[in-house]
């Protein structure tokens, strides 16, 4: 049962500005930008919101630069702006990597970077690599802005320290020395939910986080911490399996999960050679 | 709000929140963009806005404000992909290939067959596969 279209109101604003004092006067405003998990939701009849915020005009978070020396990525920057993005395939390619394994083409044009974290799926194919580049979180709101890391963003599934009245900018990442990885591994190749997804920054001690293995995503800093200690990666892999809280759901089981993450940072050691 | 659609512009009566789709094929009169999941998976409701491949479905009326939109009624019906799709027999029930076409569209010319199925990635067919399909872009 499809959501009345008449029944829902969109504010548009002009700016930022407009769309802050917006928020301010009215917590329940929902912002959207590409639409690609709001419009699925309203299409189902399953979506709560009825009163909806226009972000997409807003030029202004659509920016790629470099800010301090990290790389600052616009709220609205869509995943196929990420991918052709140089600065972002220079730095950080595990991004344009997780980017285009978002939907299709259709949804990569539409879908951005600020919707995938506000979205808060465990599933979100994005979260991985923002949490193991140690990505800043740029809240602002029409009192001012704070910058928060995302790994402490996500309280629990869907839940996040970002206030009513605040809004997702952007995100800083910084440089990053160390090899990156990355892997999606779903039902098929395109236009699959992930029913793991990894994220690894090499180095002495490893920063490795996944997807779709938990209410949120999940930085696995006890596997971390005895790679650091001189771990094989195939004690480490035995941790991480410990480590993750997946759940038997419509695309996978906890114990299919469990095993893939395993296999999943051998891989890592095999094609980094480690 | 005011869409240019396959060239010619419509003073549009609807809800912001209208879902493109809707408003293209009902105030419109271009049913040729088909309705298939409703969530993004399918592609059968591809269209482009300025240019790009979307899902019609996805997109509220009030994000093609000022755009310009281009469906498979602005093929015009001769068009080289299409004209492929028939001789190739890449169609068999039909809902996917207005979806297919659009979205084959946004691909440079002479693309290999990996640029055509990430292109077409997000574009599912349930009846006659992709082989044909593949075929009839490569060849268009």
């Amino acid at each position: 049962m499809r959501t009345a279209a008449a029944a829902l109101d969109l504010v548009r604003p002009k700016s930022v500005e407009q769309a802050l004092r917006a928020m301010a006067d009215d917590p329940s405003l929902v912002p959207i930008a590409g639409c690609t998990d709001v419009f699925v939701g309203l299409n189902a009849g399953t979506f709560p919101g009825t009163r909806f915020l226009d972000l997409w005009p807003l030029e202004e978070l659509r920016e790629i630069g470099i800010r301090n020396g990290a790389i600052a990525i616009g709220a609205l920057a869509t995943h196929a702006m990420i991918q052709e993005s140089a600065a972002v395939t220079s730095r950080i390619p595990i991004l344009a990597a997780a980017c285009r394994e978002i939907g299709g083409i259709q949804i990569q044009n539409r879908g951005t970077l600020g919707g995938n974290v506000a979205n808060g799926s465990p599933a979100g194919d994005t979260l991985p690599v923002l949490a193991v580049a140690d990505a800043v979180v740029v809240l602002r709101s029409a009192s001012g802005e704070r910058r928060v890391p995302f790994n402490a963003f996500f309280t629990g599934y869907r839940t996040t320290v970002r206030r009513p009245d605040e809004l997702i900018v952007a995100f800083e990442l910084p440089p990053i020395v160390d090899v990156q990885w990355f892997r999606k591994v779903g039902t098929r190749a395109a236009q699959a939910i992930s029913k793991v997804v990894m994220a690894v920054v090499g180095g002495e001690r490893p920063r490795i986080a996944v997807g779709s293995v938990g209410p949120t995503v999940i930085r696995c800093t006890k596997t971390e911490a005895a790679i650091a200690g001189g771990a094989t990666f195939d004690e480490a892999s035995h941790i991480l399996e410990a480590e993750v809280q997946p759940i038997d759901d419509i695309r996978s089981t906890a114990s299919y999960r469990r095993r893939v993450c395993g296999n999943l940072l051998r891989r890592f050691g095999a094609d980094t050679g480690r | 709000m005011r869409l240019r659609v396959n060239g010619r512009d419509w003073e549009v009566d609807a809800p912001p929140m209208a879902r493109l789709l809707d408003v293209l094929r009902v105030q419109c009169e271009l049913p040729g963009t088909k309705e298939g999941c409703g969530e993004g998976e399918c592609g059968a409701c591809t269209v482009l806005v300025d240019g790009e491949p979307v899902c019609s479905c996805l997109v509220p009326v009030a994000h093609a404000d000022g755009a310009e939109v281009t469906t498979i009624e602005g093929l015009g019906g001769d068009h080289r992909l299409q004209r492929a799709f028939a001789e190739h027999g890449a169609a068999q029930c039909g809902i996917c290939t207005p979806g297919m076409i659009m979205a084959a569209l946004a691909l440079p010319s002479s693309p290999s067959l990996d640029d055509v199925r990430v292109a077409l990635a997000g574009n599912i067919c349930r009846c006659t596969g992709y082989h044909a399909i593949y075929r009839a872009i490569l060849r268009a």
